[in-house]
């Protein structure tokens, strides 16, 4: 059984326990423990199961690298799936729950999938569920998926805040561990601005666990003087549990720090992403002990030997009373002493190696520890916890000599660098025979900008093992890094660690050495996601060679953990299989996040009110008082109808179109683009923009005007207003206003850089009302101030003026047939002229229309709008707008693609009005069918709608839409099969259907 | 239009009169500010002399704004400035800004209305800026008169730092409850990162 021994634990308070529970049972920890910790000192080993063949799994590792203890974490609102245990800090009333079992941790029906194994192999699902065909979508993916997935999904809205911080730095040290620590330091020195960023709570990294000396100092006084003099540099910013989640491009360097997941529901934000841009990276992320492969190295109580060092040593808990160490390096020796030094009993040390180790191996066995070398593990047996050993020659095929009860074994097969962030944005490894491990190649570093590394890799994680060796590396990576900023490194010595001379290790990557298929198919290397050695070596049978094919097809190091225990043992596997040398297998792709982030992080600010901005016009206020409904056009959020008490909102729309046809409506208008285009050739420019001539427009007057792409297709349109000789002002569509200017100025900058023209987006200058209906007139002459008679101000002109004492510029424009003036304000005063113009109004029975009576007023008079006739593919050709295009003109921006063969081609479906036969509502999309069908036996087609509305002025349904030949077709009657399997019959006529000689807005 | 001779009946509101509130730092809605954006080529004497008689300020450098007699000038982009003028003057403002353009091509154009402006001050402002907008705000980089033109979480910004420290962000005044709401919640209690 796992237990908290009486004395030790560096990391935990004694004096301060702490209740937690666990699959509902309440327990008790200290503070300064990890979950993992806590529940190994409650003798809680099981704590989840497999994902494909439901088997026990227990706590394997003590950090990042955990495949099996991920848990449920917190409810309702706080709670968090695949949360690790081994990096949860522990507090009180933490709550945590195991997954992927049912219906208990105990008693897994699912684990019956573990006795039919050998009928599960690699490539199973695509080998057995592809045939008959049908069968995926309806029978076995709805199977696989009920079965799938580790975390259930969080159910309520997240509790906590998150947020972004913007950090800049000279160089950014990522990981702090010793080696961490002296590359900051030697960094630092020179005068570099350095970010130090460590994953966990605690400095110092493994060197406190793993002993030995640093300037004659024990690792921890090291730790703590280095940290003292780092904390005392004001160019210095340190962070713990902050890890360094990526390296990307251009020195971009994500943190992912977790402010507040050891003390939930305090003030203030759980997580912050840094988002910080470096000049240098030193990643010194250290190393991660591999498991070794042998039948059974998945049973709970087999652990990574540090980590059960870690579990002694760091928080007083001993995994197992009768602990078993195996191991092919010297390493693991230092678990068998700490061990024995905390009262545990070490039955054996089986060492891989004849030889067996160095001077760690003589101070073990000094302890009284007993050492067989050239052994191996033939098998564990055990089910939801390890029982007995049996052991056998690692040279062999797994005949066992001898077996050997005991309830934990503590395995290590030699370290991997952390290479993750070196690897993400580029930087290739090099496979170290010596150490059996593949480490940074600084001779590849990822490069920047300017072709120059601006990663580098320090201690461990380069490969640099030893203390001694890590830390001359870590001062050499810190100084290195300094210097490529561009600092002067003054000289110093590097510290200096002492620590035990190790003895070369032995690569193991099948334990033993010629282990049988009985064996093999129980050698796990993927705890995660069930993958054993057997797996890989089926896939390499199968013909997958690349390890990238390999990975996918056997899910290896698919999982949560994505493989930091099983990548290196995995293509080790499979390089054996293949008969190939480690290096030319490869490693699969390192890919940010290091461990996965939250998306809470990811999101930052962005959610409830600040998920997306919206924009507001000077007179929001009053649309939202006055029950508007709205309709989201970009980010802004238009009335789309102000419905009043008792009315639908068709009912609205239809009283807002009929109020403003016979009366007098009010549009807020403000959201239109409004361009200022100025300059000696304003005019020249503008005559490239639109498809007719702006240049000949005179002061004072107005003109509508198409703009096309440079392919010829319609992308916006509006009225240009001439305001003198050199300045014109360019209404855009609501949308188009942020896009049109940024278009105008890429022609302005990349292609007529010496015209002389200047732009500004003015939009939001003003606010702009449409005032509208037969009695508009009389409602501006009840505010007066301005001449608005037809004589003074026809149709298609403009005028500055005092209207109702509010400086303003009023449009004669109408973009619904009637009389119409759209009057321009300084946003700060359009509230004032919106209440105004209410006022004086009302005794003309003025009232607001929202966005919908405003496309059914257009559509009766047979206007064109952006996004419903045009969608990308449309041409003004298309829409009957050749009148708006210029034939005198040379050129204009889109007129050589006009000219091509396909735009050009009489078949384009062109635009018609329909008006259906029974006056109901032709469907929105729907197509007009022709005869036959086509390649794909579809019905062929010959028309579109584009717009369709019922019309309360002509009280029937009315339509535009695309028909091939439709202008030659008038009368002609088409059908439109609509979704709701009925099929509409409209006559093609002529799309005015509003007064088409334009008497009213001409009035 | 041209800008009212006489006072208006109605005053002119600004985006969000009165916002405030109290945090890490301490946010303001500014109130009217007149804003003048000149396009042009900086290099020219003209332009030069426009800055002058609008503000009594230099050109400013890259980046850069310069405190005049009567108002501030801002460097926006390599032809675009925005000068600073009180409210009510814009349109004299820019009657002296046009005169002294004269023939040369360029745009200067009142942009007052188009703006919302707030003040971020106190101890945390550079870190609730530094929350939203990807501009190195370390005391060692940004310093009174720098003005970074970037952007604000997820819409366009700029700010620029007074002699006394604190911070003027200006946005398109649409935007400017978001704004608000963003440098609200960037300056929530309990949410200091502790670097600045």
């Amino acid at each position: 059984m796992s237990t908290r021994v009486a004395t030790g634990g560096r990391l935990i308070d004694r004096a301060r326990p702490v209740r937690f529970t666990f699959n509902g049972k309440s327990l008790t920890g200290f503070a300064g423990d990890t979950l993992a910790s806590a529940l190994l000192a409650n003798d809680q080993m099981l704590v989840g199961r497999s994902f494909k063949y439901h088997r026990p799994r227990g706590i394997v590792a003590s950090g990042a690298e955990e495949p099996n203890a991920l848990v449920g974490l917190g409810q309702g609102a706080r709670f968090e799936p695949n949360q690790r245990a081994t990096t949860t800090e522990l507090f009180d009333g933490l709550s945590a729950d195991s997954q992927n079992h049912w219906p208990s941790l105990e008693f897994d029906v699912g684990a019956v999938n573990s006795a039919f194994a050998r009928f599960l192999p690699a490539g199973f699902y695509y080998k057995t569920f592809i045939h008959p065909r049908p069968f995926w979508k309806h029978i076995y993916e709805p199977f696989i998926r009920q079965s799938a997935g580790l975390g259930k999904a969080p159910k309520e809205r997240d509790a906590d805040s998150y947020e972004h911080f913007y950090f800049f730095a000279d160089v950014v040290v990522i990981g702090g561990g010793v080696a961490g620590l002296a590359a900051a330091k030697s960094a630092a020195e020179s005068g570099a601005k350095v970010l130090l960023v460590e994953q966990g709570a605690h400095w110092g990294g493994r060197a406190p666990v793993d002993g030995g000396e640093i300037d004659g100092m024990s690792p921890e006084d090291w730790i703590a003087q280095t940290l003292a003099a780092l904390k005392s540099m004001p160019n210095v910013t340190l962070r713990a549990r902050c890890m360094g989640a990526g390296v990307y491009d251009h020195g971009y360097v994500l943190g992912y720090e977790r402010l507040s997941d050891h003390a939930p529901g305090g003030e203030g934000p759980r997580h912050r992403l840094w988002r910080i841009r470096a000049k240098q990276v030193i990643t010194a992320t250290g190393a991660i002990e591999r498991p070794l492969s042998f039948a059974g190295n998945d049973v709970p109580g087999v652990m990574l030997a540090s980590a059960m060092r870690d579990y002694v040593v760091n928080f007083g808990v001993a995994p197992g009373q009768k602990v078993v160490v195996v191991t092919n390096n010297d390493d693991a020796y230092r678990t068998a002493i700490a061990l024995k030094q905390a009262g545990i009993t070490v039955l054996r040390v089986l060492d891989a190696r004849s030889a067996g180790g160095g001077a760690l191996m003589e101070e073990a066995r000094a302890l009284g520890i007993r050492i067989d070398c050239g052994r191996a593990i033939a098998k564990v047996s055990g089910g939801k916890r390890v029982t007995k050993v049996a052991i056998c020659a690692q040279e062999g095929q797994g005949n066992a000599l001898e077996e050997i009860a005991c309830d934990a074994l503590a395995m290590s097969g030699g370290w991997s660098p952390v290479v993750h962030l070196w690897s993400h944005c580029g930087g290739k490894l090099t496979w170290d025979e010596a150490g059996a491990m593949f480490r940074p190649d600084a001779a590849r570093a990822p490069t920047g900008a300017d072709g120059q590394p601006f990663v580098l890799a320090a201690g461990a994680a380069n490969g640099a093992l030893a203390l001694d060796a890590a830390l001359v590396d870590a001062d050499a990576s810190g100084k290195s890094a300094a210097k490529a900023v561009g600092f002067k490194v003054k000289r110093s010595t590097a510290p200096q660690g002492s620590t035990a001379e190790e003895s070369p290790l032995a690569p193991v990557w099948l334990m033993p050495r010629n282990a049988g298929i009985e064996l093999r198919m129980k050698a796990w290397l993927d705890y995660q996601n069930d993958v054993k050695v057997s797996d890989v070596q089926l896939a390499a049978r199968e013909g997958y060679e690349s390890v990238e094919h390999t990975k996918r097809y056997t899910t290896l190091g698919m999982a949560t953990d994505q493989g930091k225990l099983s990548n290196i043992n995995g293509l080790a596997t499979l390089a054996g299989a293949l008969d190939a040398a480690i290096p030319t297998v490869g490693t699969t792709t390192f890919r940010p996040p290091y461990t996965p982030i939250s998306f809470g992080a990811m999101a930052g600010d962005a959610r409830d009110a600040l998920f997306q901005p919206l924009r507001r016009t000077p007179m929001q206020d009053w649309h939202e008082t006055h029950g508007a409904e709205w309709e989201p056009v970009g980010q802004w959020r238009r009335p789309y109808a102000y419905p009043q008490p008792g009315e639908t909102t068709h009912d609205a729309v239809m009283r807002e179109v009929t109020n403003t046809r016979q009366a007098v409506g009010l549009l807020d208008a403000s959201t239109l683009g409004k361009i200022i285009v100025k300059g000696p050739d304003a005019g020249r420019f503008l005559d490239m923009l639109y498809t007719n001539m702006m240049s000949t427009l005179k002061p004072g007057k107005c003109r509508y005007g198409l703009m096309c792409s440079e392919n010829g297709f319609l992308i916006d349109d509006g009225v240009v207003a001439r305001i003198d000789e050199q300045t014109f002002l360019c209404h855009t569509t609501t949308g188009g206003a942020e896009h049109i200017h940024a278009h105008m100025e890429e022609w302005l900058q990349t292609e007529w850089w010496d015209w002389k023209v200047y732009t500004a987006n003015v939009t939001e200058q003003f606010a702009q009302i449409a005032v509208v209906g037969p009695k508009a007139r009389q409602v501006l002459e009840a505010l007066g101030g301005m001449d608005v008679s037809k004589e003074a101000l026809p149709f298609m002109t403009w005028a500055d003026g005092t209207l109702g004492g509010i400086a303003a510029r009023i449009y004669r424009i109408s973009f619904s047939g009637e009389l119409s003036y759209e009057i321009a304000v300084r946003a700060g005063e359009g509230r004032a002229l919106w209440d105004r113009l209410m006022q004086a109004g009302a005794a003309f029975g003025v009232m607001p229309y929202g966005t919908e009576a405003l496309h059914i007023m257009r559509a009766e008079k047979g206007f064109i709008m952006i996004g419903d006739e045009t969608d990308g593919t449309v041409i003004p050709q298309d829409l009957g707008l050749n009148w708006a295009i210029s034939k005198k003109k040379e050129d204009y921006l889109g007129k050589r693609a006009q000219a091509r063969s396909h735009m050009s081609d009489p078949t384009r479906w062109k635009l018609v009005g329909l008006e259906t036969e029974d006056g109901g509502v032709l469907p929105d999309g729907a197509y007009a069918v022709a005869e036959g069908v086509n390649a794909n036996g579809q019905r062929n087609t010959q028309g579109r709608v584009t717009s369709t509305y019922h019309s309360p002025t002509l009280g029937r349904g009315i339509a535009m839409g695309l028909v091939l030949h439709g202008p030659d077709r008038m009368g002609e009657m088409l059908e439109f099969p609509g979704t709701d399997g009925k099929i509409h019959k409209a006559k093609i006529v002529d799309p005015v259907f509003y007064d088409k000689d334009g008497e009213k807005q001409n009035a | 239009m041209p800008e009212p001779m006489n006072a208006p009946i109605s005053a002119p509101i600004s985006a969000l009169p009165g916002a405030r509130f109290d945090g890490l730092a301490h946010i303001e809605e500014a109130g009217l500010q007149g804003m003048i954006t000149l396009r042009g080529d900086l290099a020219s004497k003209p332009v030069k002399a426009a800055v002058t008689a609008a503000t009594g300020a230099k050109l400013p450098a890259l980046r850069q704004g310069t405190q005049g007699k009567s108002g501030m000038a801002l460097w926006m982009s390599p032809d675009e400035l925005l000068l600073l003028c009180p409210y009510g003057e814009v349109g004299a403002v820019l009657d002296k800004v046009n005169a002294a353009l004269g023939d040369a091509p360029a745009l200067a154009v009142n942009v007052s209305d188009a703006r919302a402006l707030f003040s971020v001050s106190g101890l945390g402002a550079r870190e609730v800026l530094g929350k939203l907008c990807p501009v190195d705000l370390s005391p060692e980089a940004f310093t009174p008169g720098m003005i970074r033109r970037t952007r604000m979480a997820q819409i366009a910004a700029a700010f620029w730092m007074e002699p006394d420290q604190s911070f003027r962000v200006i946005c398109f005044r649409s935007v400017a409850a978001y704004a608000f709401d963003l440098l609200k919640d960037a300056a929530r209690p309990g949410a200091s990162v502790g670097v600045y």
